[in-house]
């Protein structure tokens, strides 16, 4: 294997493997172009089964020469088979959950993350930095912690109190920004540009992006190296969807396995879903929102790879489409009680989509699903309240025995 | 009117190196020809067809166009034009 270039998703020019992530013949994203053709894919599945137990084992796809040092290696989190949820949807059908929280920050972002810091200190920056509506900033913060690296991490100031304290805890610069995400992300933008600083998701997004293939690869071995017929991912800015799509398409194009690329569900909330809307308008760009959401983590109202998401959510028969805070609360709850799962916002969105489908009938029996679960339930803890009620007694027998006459009776 | 056009690192290439251009125009179309004028090589990297580039962003005094009239967006004297990369984040 060997990595060739950044390459212009637009219009191809090349670039070399620097610090550089807009292409400045047609401002188009710039991606890691690699060239697999001596990849044997008997000798790789040895290679990766005889890897670390976590996203290095996939280091022939990832935009290293060899395996970087990495103390906080993320990866390998469970898929579980979720028969009672299935069973609760009415579907026929082999369901799988894939508990992306089970990460060191709890979220799929340690996986991009934990690319992007081995490039910065590859490429000698001593300061990283990013943009985030949440689980990035726990996410750098504590990698760069790790890594021994400066870090400054910039969020909309309104975040959640327990994603601002899951970050300030690892000693970064936190930086509150008085706007909404994509302010933030203006910012940043900007501040790359002034800085000498590894932004993980602006200056170096072409390789923090690849960390999210390696969710395809778990996949498919975690599925005795089989695609899933279906895939249901949250759309944030669409990095992830289209990733997850790259990730596949490698493993065909080398071998590692056989068939077709899963039909792509992608999920928005209806207060920002700048990629459903466009989606459903037949619409080939976005067109921006300002986020009115409790889904804050997928809060960006003008998405940088939306119009790469709707390419291939359209290329697989697939969808993007949208459910409202209710129906994320209901996906919330519908998952910790049937897989003991808990799960953020984020989570809801991406159940209460499954929900929908299956609601449907658009699941065909005998499908095998994974559903993407991307994030914690600690972390946005407000969306459980009053969703039950605690039964508060007295220390004594008759006091339990009273509260819970009718239940135990019945 | 004297308007400040912000030139991203990416552009400065076809700007001679200049990070501000000063230009006149009532609207943001209006400006941005007048940027075009001044340096040639722009157009092309960042409109086709007239319309700007899908990751091209254009804000005027902070506030991205996209939720006001586009390039038809009025700007006032003094205001000042970013563009921007509309590839970072998420």
């Amino acid at each position: 294997m060997s990595i060739e270039s950044l390459k212009c998703k637009e219009c191809g020019t090349a670039y070399e493997l620097g610090a550089l992530y807009v292409c400045e013949r047609c401002f188009g994203p710039l991606e890691v172009a690699y060239d697999f053709s001596d990849l044997d894919p008997v000798e790789t599945r040895r290679r990766i089964q005889a890897g670390s137990q976590g996203i290095w084992r996939y280091a022939d796809f990832l935009p290293f020469e060899g395996r970087p040092n990495d103390p906080l290696e993320p990866g390998l989190t469970p898929l579980v088979k979720a028969d009672r949820l299935a069973e609760r949807l009415g579907l026929d059908a082999e369901l799988w959950i894939k508990n992306d929280a089970a990460n060191p920050t709890h979220s799929f972002k340690d996986r991009v993350v934990a690319v992007a810091v081995a490039k910065a200190q590859e490429l000698g920056f001593d300061t990283v930095a990013c943009a985030s509506t949440g689980n990035l900033a726990n996410a750098v913060a504590a990698h760069a912690a790790a890594a021994g690296l400066d870090s400054y991490v910039f969020v909309p100031a309104n975040l959640e109190e327990q994603k601002l304290l899951a970050t300030g805890v690892y000693g970064t610069n936190l930086v509150g920004v008085r706007g909404n995400y994509d302010d933030v992300n203006r910012l940043c933008t900007q501040l790359a540009e002034t800085h000498p600083w590894a932004f993980v998701n602006v200056n170096l997004r072409p390789y923090y992006a690849e960390g999210s293939k390696t969710l395809a690869y778990e996949t498919v071995e975690q599925l005795g190296w089989e695609l899933p017929d279906r895939v249901v991912v949250p759309i944030a800015s669409g990095s992830l969807f289209t990733k997850l799509g790259r990730g596949f398409q490698e493993w065909l194009d080398v071998g590692l396995v056989s068939g077709s690329q899963p039909i792509f569900n992608g999920s928005q909330a209806e207060g920002c879903s700048p990629v459903a809307t466009a989606f459903s308008e037949g619409w080939d760009v976005c067109k921006p929102q300002k986020p009115d959401t409790i889904a804050k983590s997928l809060a960006i109202g003008d998405p940088a790879d939306g119009p790469y998401a709707i390419e291939h959510a359209r290329a697989t028969s697939g969808a993007v489409e949208s459910v409202t805070d209710a129906e994320i609360r209901i996906g919330i709850k519908l998952l910790a009680e049937t897989t003991g799962i808990f799960t953020e916002t984020a989570g809801g969105v991406t159940v209460g989509v499954l929900r929908k489908l299956a609601e449907r009938g658009e699941i065909a029996s005998g499908e095998r699903v994974v559903v993407y679960i991307t994030g914690e339930g600690l972390k946005t803890l407000d969306a459980t309240r009053d969703t039950f009620q605690m039964h508060e007694i007295d220390p004594d027998l008759e006091s339990f025995e009273a509260e819970f006459r009718q239940e135990v009776a019945a | 009117m004297s308007i400040t056009v912000k030139i991203p690192t990416q552009l400065r290439a076809a700007t001679g190196g200049e990070s501000e251009v000063e230009v006149s125009g009532a609207t943001v179309g209006e400006v941005l020809d007048a940027v075009f004028e001044a340096y040639g090589d722009l157009r092309e990297r960042i409109t086709q067809d007239g319309d700007l580039r899908r990751f091209v962003n254009v804000y005027v005094s902070g506030e991205d166009i996209r939720f006001q009239q586009g390039l038809e967006t009025a700007i006032e004297d003094g205001a000042d034009v970013t563009i921007l990369p509309a590839v970072a984040g998420g």
